[in-house]
Formats: structure tokens, C-alpha cells, sequence
């Protein structure tokens, strides 16, 4: 990457965690409520796939643990705010929360709360795209437990047949809720199980964004090429549990602080450092503006934004 | 007797029942090594290993169906999916498999396997986890439906759950796993079918099952106190088959009825229940009787949207006093 590049993808990995973790501050002011969902850990795999992709163009859709995905898509944080706090100005007008959250003016198709739901749709999306030309893709990151739903295999074997353009995108972290990969899955390598299906597949590190980067370049630009739907399968870690409510019992500490050695954020700022003479006073002056922006704009805006009107409680369910 | 929760009454339950059954088993996703969401079978993986205790995948037909599958063969597997809005995907294998093949075999094949599961909406999940769905269940030939509204039922409902013949889906509540309440020390074993009256009283019917029960009950509470009604609560703990005699005679005895439930309005156990009340004993009836219910939205995520989806205690009291021409 162009040092132009890392700077502004350091800022919006920095943003997103940030982000997360001012989250989790709200959630236990009761600010946030339902189930949250959290980011840390595993920013490389969603910026390093849309770095090769082109967000706002190509169509995204995603589970539950969306809000990234929908900010680095172009939803404005202060919008996504907002929905965690169920106001009428969030993405989704305060009707979604956390795990639907929403961007179609950027393409982001949603975060949807069951597993497996979003393989089909995806593409379905994929079929539209065939149908309207135009050099749009379909790109769908899930979960490493997803792969169990039938939805999947339906999924894979549609996409191969009708030779559709879509990304799957894997973020695989080893855990889907407290029940860990080998314990569910029969096959613990992901990109192996789209083989039946004749599906192209990858599998990287996903805790260094240029190493993913250079991975999905070549998956995005087989399925933007029309050669069929692709599989890339990304290994990485949450810090946090599942949800607010995990206590992470079914993992020891040492194994998520091996993991922490390999964070994404320190491993692009360690580079810039070293090949690109930045400066660690630069990183700590960025962090502190992304927290101040943050705290001034973003969590201010959802705090001050009106709650949805209950006279409007059923508006959005069916036309008007 | 001893109060305990909700949980574990039902903790209770399967316990006992695999200790004395080597074929029942439980399955579903993190039940086992990570003890449950709603520790519903807490300590079981410890106690009965990974063949009796299965961390399923996430892949909800399909394990449901394994469990259908296996119950042919004489395994009791209880299976426990973590949400109703999941167990929507395993609807084919427990409508089209488990409830029709006793039917569909001439008697020559029988699925009795237990599904739990937790519905209900409960802090803000939103609309993709917050469905209510025994009015689904309810309708479907070949299965017995039960909804525990304490932890006796909870215990004693599943008891006769595991016991039973016929395949039958427990409807539990998100709001209800750390209630507290007696549970009999010895065995007991709860019917699968009629209801119960919580409440004696004289001048109303409320119906309720699971948590609106609870509101049927504050709000005969209030009714007694401010507005000298006597209100009888009926505990409609099993909805399939329901309980027409019970429903008979307590409008019998009030000739008015309210019926709540978490639920949305149409087709659900609310219009069930006026049918019945319109076959068998409409002449009975001093006025219409009145559904309480939540509106039909897709669950709101903002938190006073949501307030104002769901009924509780108040609107049961509202109900009633426009059924006594007070409001
Ligand atoms: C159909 C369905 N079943 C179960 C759940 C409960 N659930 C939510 S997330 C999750 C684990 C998913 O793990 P994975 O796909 O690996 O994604 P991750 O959370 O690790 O990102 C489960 C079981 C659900 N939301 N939907």
C-alpha cells in the first residue's frame, strides 16, 4: 500500500475500534440495549477486503457484527450511533438497533441477526447484478459457524451453478458464540468445504490488512471479471466475548492475549513506523482525534438525536 | 417443597430424566461444554458426556431432524433451540417430519421428541429475536403444545414432555428463566393437557399462558383492590390441544372474558380462544369478550417503540373495565 493509503486506512481502523469500544462504554451506561455485538480484533478482514473492493458501489450485506462494515461501506458513525441508541435519526430509524443496521444510499445491505441468513441473499443480489450488467459485485462476510446452515450449501451450489458474482468473505474466529470450530464443524479448514461445489477459494492471515489485501485483489478481481463466485477465508479473533453477555469462559486468557500480539491495528502502524518514518507521537495525536471526534460529534449527536414517535409505530411496515 | 428459578427447575427435570433413561439426550447449540444460554442444562455435559449431551451446530433443521430421526429408534432426544425465531428453520422437520409421521405411517411410526424453546420479545433484540410463535405450533396436527408459566410447570411440563408418546414443543419465556418458585421436592410429573384456574372470581375470565399469566394476575390484583371486580385468572398452560371444558366453565361462571397474550392479534391463541368461547357457550356471555395483544410490527428496536408493542398488566385492566362499560 501507498503510504497515502495506510494513513487513511489506519485512521478508519483506529475509528472503528474506537468506535467498539466507545460502544461497549454505552452498552453499561444502558445507553445501548438488546444484543451487542463487537468489532475488536478483526478489523484487518473487513478493511482489507472493501480496500479491494470498491465501497458504496459493490452491494455488502453481513450478520449482526455490521457495524463496521456499514461505516467502512460510508455510513456516517454519527448515523450509526444513533440506531445503537434507538433514535429517529439512526440508519435505520431506531427500528433496527445494533444487529440491523442499514445503509442501501451506500450499498450496505444490512446486518441480519440469524445465522445464515444473509448466504442467499447475497446472491440474490449477485443475480440482480447479472440481470442489470454494470461491473457491480456481491460480497457477503459471515461467521465460521455460518457454514453449518444449510443455507450455505444451498447457497454454494446455486452461486456455481449460475455462475454468480459473489464474494464470500469468512471471518473465521475460531468460535461461534462459546462452542469452539472443531467441536461443530467436521472440517475445520472453511475454504475446503466449497470444493464440492467447484467454487474458486483462498484462505490468509486476517490480522495484517496488506496481507489480506493482496488476497482479496485477486478474489474480487476473479468474481469482477465474471469468472464465477468465490470463497476467501480469513483467520483471525474477537478480543471480547460473542456478545456483551459472554464471559469467555471457553477460552483461556493466554490464547486471546497470543492473538492480541498479532493485533491488526499495531501490526500496520508497526510497519508504517518502520518503513514509512512514522512516528508513534503521530499515531497517539490520531487516536486522540478519533476519540475527541467521537465524543464531540458522534456519541453527541445520538445523545441529542429524538427517539423514534410512537405515533409512527407502525410506519415502515407496510407502503404508505 | 424448595423455591428455585425457572432454569432450574428445568435444569431439574432433565437431569432426572437422563439419570433414569440412558436413552434421553439433550442437543442444541452450546448447551454442553458452555452450559447453556439459559443454563437450562447446566453441569449435564459433566455428568452425562458428549454422546447425551450434544453441542450442536448451527444448523437448526438439521439437528432437529437428526433428533427426529433418532426418536424413531426409540432415543428421546430433548432439544433445545436457543431462540423461537431460530427454531423458524426447523419448522420443516418438526411440522412435516415429527407431527405427521404418526398420521402419514398408519400408527407405525412415531415421533416423540421435545423441542424447547425461548420466545418472546425482551431488551430491545429487535425483530429477528423477539418472535412469539405458539400460535404456529398450536396449529399443526400431530403436535402437543405446553407453555409453563412458573417453575413447576417448568419442571413438571417437561417431566411429562420426555414421558409422552406424541412429540410435543415447550414454549418458554426469555423474561421468565430466573422467576422463583416451589417446586415440589419429590417427582412430579404435570398434565399435558387442561388448564388451571391461578385465581378464583366471580364477575370476569382472564385468560392468559406463560408471562401474561402474570399479568392477568396483577391486573385481577388491582381490579379486587380499586375497582371491587372480582376477576378469575385461568392458566391456559397447554394450547394444544386446548382446553375447551376449562374455557367452558369458567365463562360459565363470570360470563366475560379477556384473553392476553404477548403475541400479535390475528390468528393466535386469542382468536382461538373466542372461537371456542362463540361455540360453547356464547349464550352464556353477558358481553364480547376482548383480546389483549401486541401490535402488528415486526419487533421495534428503539426502546419506547418496543414499550409500546407489548401488553402488560395495564392494558388487561383496561380491557376489563371496557368490557364493565368504565372506560
Ligand atoms: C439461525 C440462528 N441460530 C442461532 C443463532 C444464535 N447465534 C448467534 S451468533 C451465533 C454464533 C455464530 O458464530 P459465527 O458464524 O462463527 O460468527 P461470529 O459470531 O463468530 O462472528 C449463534 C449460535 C442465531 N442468531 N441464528
Amino acid at each position: 500500500m501507498k503510504l497515502k493509503d495506510r494513513k487513511r486506512v489506519l485512521r478508519e481502523m483506529i475509528l472503528a475500534r474506537r468506535f467498539e469500544e466507545r460502544c461497549y462504554q454505552a452498552y453499561i451506561e444502558r445507553k445501548i440495549g438488546g444484543f451487542l455485538h463487537l468489532y475488536p480484533g478483526q478489523e484487518a478482514c473487513c478493511f482489507g477486503v472493501m480496500e479491494a473492493a470498491r465501497p458504496g458501489f459493490d452491494y455488502v450485506i453481513t450478520g449482526y457484527r455490521d457495524h463496521v462494515h456499514a461505516i467502512k461501506c460510508g455510513a456516517d458513525p454519527k448515523a450509526v450511533m444513533a440506531e445503537l441508541y434507538g433514535k429517529e435519526t439512526g440508519c435505520s430509524k431506531g427500528r433496527g438497533g445494533s444487529m440491523h443496521i442499514f445503509d442501501v444510499a451506500h450499498r450496505f445491505m444490512g446486518g441480519y441477526a440469524l445465522v445464515g441468513g444473509p448466504f442467499p441473499l447475497a446472491a440474490g443480489m449477485a443475480k440482480a447484478i447479472q440481470m442489470k450488467g454494470g461491473d457491480e459485485i456481491a460480497i457477503c462476510f459471515l461467521g465460521d459457524s455460518a457454514n453449518n446452515q444449510g443455507t450455505f450449501h444451498e447457497t454454494m451450489n446455486m452461486a456455481a451453478l449460475w455462475n454468480l458474482p459473489v464474494l464470500f468473505v469468512c471471518e473465521n474466529n475460531l468460535y461461534g458464540i462459546g462452542t469452539a470450530l472443531h467441536r461443530s464443524t467436521a472440517v475445520v479448514d472453511q475454504y475446503k468445504r466449497v470444493c464440492a461445489y467447484g467454487i474458486e477459494s483462498d484462505v490468509c492471515d486476517g490480522q495484517d490488512i496488506e496481507v489480506v489485501l493482496e488476497h482479496a485483489h485477486k478474489a474480487v478481481e476473479y468474481v469482477r471479471s465474471r469468472k464465477g463466485p468465490y470463497f476467501l477465508e480469513l483467520k483471525t479473533y474477537r478480543y471480547r466475548g460473542h456478545s456483551m453477555s459472554d464471559s469467555r469462559g471457553y477460552r483461556s486468557r493466554e490464547e486471546e492475549e497470543q492473538w492480541k500480539q498479532r493485533d491488526p491495528i499495531n501490526i500496520l502502524r508497526d510497519r508504517m513506523i518502520a518503513e514509512d518514518k512514522y512516528t508513534m507521537a503521530e499515531f497517539e495525536a490520531l487516536e486522540k482525534e478519533i476519540d475527541d471526534y467521537i465524543e464531540n460529534e458522534v456519541i453527541k449527536f445520538a445523545e441529542e438525536s429524538p427517539d423514534p414517535k410512537v405515533e409512527e409505530l407502525t410506519k415502515y411496515v407496510l407502503a404508505d | 417443597m424448595a423455591e428455585i428459578m425457572y432454569w432450574e427447575a428445568i435444569q431439574r427435570a432433565h437431569d432426572e430424566e437422563m439419570a433414569r433413561d440412558p436413552l434421553v439426550i439433550c442437543m442444541g447449540e452450546d448447551i454442553g461444554v458452555a452450559g447453556g444460554t439459559y443454563k437450562a442444562t447446566k453441569g449435564l455435559y459433566e455428568k452425562y458426556g458428549p454422546l447425551r449431551v450434544m453441542d450442536t451446530p448451527i444448523s437448526e433443521n438439521g439437528y432437529t431432524g437428526l433428533g427426529v430421526g433418532a426418536s424413531f429408534l426409540g432415543v428421546k432426544p430433548i432439544i433445545e433451540i436457543m431462540s423461537v425465531n431460530f427454531a423458524w428453520l426447523a419448522m420443516d422437520q418438526i411440522f412435516n417430519s415429527a407431527a405427521k409421521v404418526r398420521y402419514m405411517s398408519g400408527g407405525q411410526l412415531t415421533a416423540p421428541i421435545v423441542v424447547r424453546s425461548a420466545g418472546g420479545a425482551a431488551h430491545q433484540l429487535g425483530a429477528q429475536h423477539s418472535a412469539r410463535m405458539e400460535k404456529v405450533f398450536m396449529g399443526i396436527a400431530g403436535l402437543r403444545v405446553v407453555t409453563p408459566s412458573n417453575p413447576k410447570q417448568a419442571y413438571g411440563l417437561l417431566k411429562s414432555a420426555v414421558r409422552s408418546p406424541d412429540p410435543v414443543y415447550i414454549n418458554e419465556h426469555e423474561l421468565m428463566y430466573n422467576m422463583k418458585g416451589e417446586v415440589p421436592d419429590e417427582e412430579y410429573f404435570h398434565p399435558l393437557e387442561g388448564s388451571e384456574v391461578t385465581r378464583p372470581g366471580t364477575d370476569v375470565t382472564l385468560f392468559g399462558y406463560n408471562i401474561s399469566v402474570h399479568w392477568c394476575l396483577k391486573a385481577a390484583e388491582i381490579l379486587a383492590k380499586q375497582y371491587n371486580i372480582s376477576a378469575e385468572v385461568v392458566d391456559l398452560y397447554a394450547l394444544a390441544p386446548l382446553d375447551r371444558e376449562g374455557i367452558k366453565k369458567s365463562v360459565a361462571k363470570t360470563h366475560k372474558a379477556v384473553i392476553a397474550e404477548e403475541d400479535e392479534a390475528p390468528c393466535g391463541v386469542g382468536s382461538e380462544v373466542m372461537a371456542i368461547i362463540n361455540e360453547e357457550c356464547f349464550w352464556e356471555l353477558d358481553a364480547p369478550p376482548v383480546r389483549v395483544h401486541s401490535a402488528l410490527v415486526p419487533q421495534p428496536y428503539a426502546h419506547n417503540l418496543e414499550k409500546a408493542t407489548i401488553p402488560n398488566h395495564e392494558d388487561v385492566v383496561k380491557a376489563v373495565l371496557k368490557l364493565f362499560g368504565k372506560a
